[in-house]
């Protein structure tokens, strides 16, 4: 019996050691020294304290800043362990809604973001608006999407509608290599080029 | 649906193509044991592997103790990935002080991970210390993996040996393939990753203070390295909750573009090494281009389902132009989503980079029936070449029945063990899936799993019990399944999935090999050209349109007809 187990037994060992001690700590030790900034996290610091990650989305709610997507991110209610309650954005729990294209609750929450945002049939809204990402973390948005809240930020911010969309278009990422991916609008480093552009 | 979408597709489908052939050859020659540009470094590291374990490599094994070492393997690393969730509070690399893992929990995450289906009824950032995804999950993702290309090299060896005992030596298969294949590939994609913007750091979550004053936790870890191999060995398993949709493990339409590569490149070569090891790569190019057929039939589907948006969502106000984007990142959208969804079912991959739960009826449906089918189209790291090829004996049978001839297989003559075995392989399969399916429907614990009502709740339940067998991981997430009903039924489903597969599977490769070849004469049947190509799509479809069309009506396809009709539920 030893003598089928030996070679399962040391090998296992061995295979522990040197794909899942060696390999990973030494790649964290390589990245870090080669690309420290992602692999740190591409960490945004603004006067020297973290502001996010240029990676993650964070919740905005006020008329001053780009909004990004509705987040399905939840986190452990204070009161009661054992449910959930909503948390946009929460970095520590990523999560889509997992909610069927024929659910009830989608078409009605859905349809209370149309009216909030001021959309319709004859003003359809870009889909990305009134949806929840699959991480709840997406750091974008669609070209049509910023478009679309380039008048409400300017108003609040009183700045001229044209500042905001050289912003917007400054921020707009292309498909890379002109092939892949979509075209899309980074929401974090777009509203922090508008502090910038208000503090000058 | 646009023409940006199928150059994206048509770019994948033209690399993979491409990489077949080198791959293949490169895997045939580390499989033989021969000399690679890696051998001077690598050589040593491998000789001293076997002198520590008391394994001769040229020692030949027949299939029973080829089989048992295997089993014996997965037994050790079940209990060994078990006893680090159970103790990770207690062991080092654990920044966020992360509790043991309960033990319905850790045994069918423990399962999960050593059968290569990597479900998940946790998430990553809450559950898991670094040195559990390190030491404990990225293990088992490289040993797991590298356990399924050498089965699917073992049932080769079956068809291209003749008059042999043995069919190889299993630790030696093993040793080669993670020394020689996985890791220095990984160590490569690690650094693509990294350099597109995943993390790779044992530092504690980051607490940054959001521009509108709020506190954002942002969860860390090594990523990468875990990334290259769950990709490369088709694992699947997220080092996030969120998997590939998360922007840290995911970043970019690059990274994008590197993980569906790295998913099919593995299988694809198989098909290759099988080509060149029977003597005639045309054999393998008719095997592969029956996956591609099925591929593509899917490709077309998922796409233009998810393309068209949610006319439920359009009814409101909604713009269709922008897709279904429920569920899906912006910086994929429908073309990228729909083609990963499609990639990682018909490998037995399971990573998402969308939300499949949130799929239209019809979109869902095609990674449903793509693990129905038995993820025959490239599969998993080695299973879906051992599965294709157990399809291919039984279209070599259905066309020797029409013709009353003895059917034959590259040489070998296919008789009535290796037609038993391989049919008790195809059949264990849908017992499992259909039978527990059924289970859940009826009794209480298994009818609070899903999230949503109406045929889709039916639907989370069939994907979940068809990702368990098919060893795949991808779920409809919406399914609440760290219940103690749920972790025991697919623990025992990704079990039976496994070894109710290749246990027979490997019977099959030792009686092959047993055998004399037949010399190919006018009366043998052709299985290099588009005739068999058809049959076997043919046999393919029919088994499994045969088995599942009744569960797929009763979910998707009912979904999808209630849609039309303005119902929601």
């Amino acid at each position: 019996m030893l003598r089928h187990l030996r070679p399962a037994i040391v090998l296992l060992l061995l295979m522990t050691a040197l794909t899942g001690l060696i390999y990973p700590l030494a790649m964290t030790g390589i990245a870090g020294m080669v690309l420290p900034r992602q692999a740190g996290g591409s960490l945004i610091e603004r006067d020297g304290k973290v502001v996010g990650s240029s990676l993650i989305g964070q919740n905005f709610t006020g008329d001053r800043y780009f909004h990004g997507r509705p987040s399905a991110t939840t986190d452990t209610d204070p009161n009661d362990p054992s449910k959930t309650v909503p948390a946009p954005y929460n970095a520590t729990n990523s999560m889509g809604s997992n909610i069927g294209p024929t659910a009830r609750s989608l078409v009605e929450r859905v349809k209370a973001d149309v009216e909030k945002l001021g959309g319709g049939k004859d003003k359809p809204l870009p889909a990305d608006m009134v949806t929840t990402s699959g991480s709840g973390l997406d750091p974008h948005i669609s070209p049509a999407a910023a478009a679309f809240q380039v008048s409400r930020v300017a108003k609040a911010r009183g700045l001229p509608e044209d500042r905001v969309r050289a912003l917007v278009a400054a921020a707009t990422e292309g498909r890379t290599l002109g092939i892949l991916g979509e075209p899309r609008v980074n929401v974090l480093k777009l509203n922090l080029a508008l502090d910038a552009a208000a503090a000058r | 649906m646009t023409i940006n979408g199928w150059i994206q597709i048509l770019l994948f489908v033209a690399i993979i193509a491409a990489l077949t052939r080198p791959l293949g050859g490169f895997l045939d020659r580390v499989l033989e044991g021969r000399r690679t540009f890696l051998s001077p470094v690598l050589g040593p590291l491998e000789r001293g592997f076997y002198r520590l374990a008391g394994v001769d490599p040229a020692q030949d094994q027949s299939w029973w103790a080829y089989c048992r070492a295997m089993l014996v393997f997965h037994v050790l690393g079940f209990a060994l990935l078990y006893g680090l969730q159970r103790l990770q509070g207690v062991l080092p690399f654990n920044p966020q002080g992360m509790a043991g893992v309960a033990p319905d929990l850790a045994g069918n995450t423990a399962m999960s991970f050593v059968t290569n289906t990597n479900w998940q009824n946790y998430g990553g950032e809450g559950t898991m210390s670094y040195l559990t995804q390190m030491a404990g999950l990225t293990v088992q993702n490289f040993l797991s993996a590298a356990t399924g290309i050498v089965l699917a090299v073992a049932l080769v060896r079956g068809f291209a040996r003749a008059e042999a005992k043995g069919i190889g030596n299993f630790w030696a298969d093993m040793t080669r393939i993670t020394l020689y294949v996985l890791l220095p590939m990984c160590v490569v994609l690690t650094l693509v990753y990294v350099w597109q913007g995943v993390p790779q750091n044992l530092s504690a979550y980051v607490e940054a203070t959001t521009l509108e004053g709020g506190k954002q936790t942002i969860a860390q870890g090594p990523v990468a390295s875990q990334l290259a191999i769950k990709m490369l060995g088709t694992n699947g398993g997220g080092f996030f909750n969120a998997n590939s949709a998360h922007p840290y493990e995911n970043p970019t339409p690059l990274s994008n573009l590197v993980q569906i590569i790295t998913i099919f490149a593995l299988g694809a070569a198989l098909t290759n090494v099988f080509g060149r090891r029977v003597g005639d790569e045309r054999q393998g190019w008719a095997v592969f281009a029956a996956m591609g057929v099925l591929f593509l039939a899917g490709v077309v589907i998922a796409y233009w389902a998810e393309a068209g948006g949610n006319p439920l969502l359009t009814a409101l106000g909604v713009d269709p132009s922008g897709g279904n984007m429920e569920g899906k990142e912006v910086r994929f959208g429908p073309a990228l989503s729909a083609l990963f969804a499609v990639i990682t079912t018909a490998a037995s991959c399971g990573a998402v980079n969308a939300m499949h739960d949130s799929f239209m009826p019809l979109g869902g449906a095609v990674p449903l029936v793509n693990i129905l089918l038995g993820e025959v189209v490239v599969g998993g790291v080695g299973a879906g070449l051992y599965g294709m090829l157990l399809f291919a004996v039984v279209s070599v049978f259905v066309a020797g029945l029409m013709v009353g001839r003895t059917p034959e297989y590259v040489g070998k003559k296919i008789e009535a063990r290796e037609v038993k075995m391989t049919m008790l392989a195809i059949l264990c399969i849908p017992l499992v899936i259909l039978g527990f399916t059924a289970l859940a429907t009826v009794v209480p614990a298994g009818l609070a799993g899903p999230a949503n009502a109406g045929p889709h709740g039916f639907s989370e339940i069939l994907y979940a019990f068809t990702s368990g067998a098919g060893n795949n991981g991808s779920a409809f997430a919406g399914l609440t399944g760290n219940t103690l009903f749920y972790n025991s039924t697919l623990g025992i489903t990704m079990a039976v999935g496994r070894f109710a597969m290749i246990v027979p599977m490997l019977a099959v490769a030792g009686s092959l090999a047993a055998k004399r070849k037949t010399a190919v004469s006018l009366g043998t049947f052709p299985t290099h050209g588009g005739l068999f190509i058809g049959l076997l799509v043919g046999v393919v479809l029919i088994v499994g349109g045969l088995t599942y069309f009744p569960a797929l009506a009763l979910g998707p396809i009912a979904e999808h007809l209630a849609m039309l009709a303005g119902t929601a539920f």
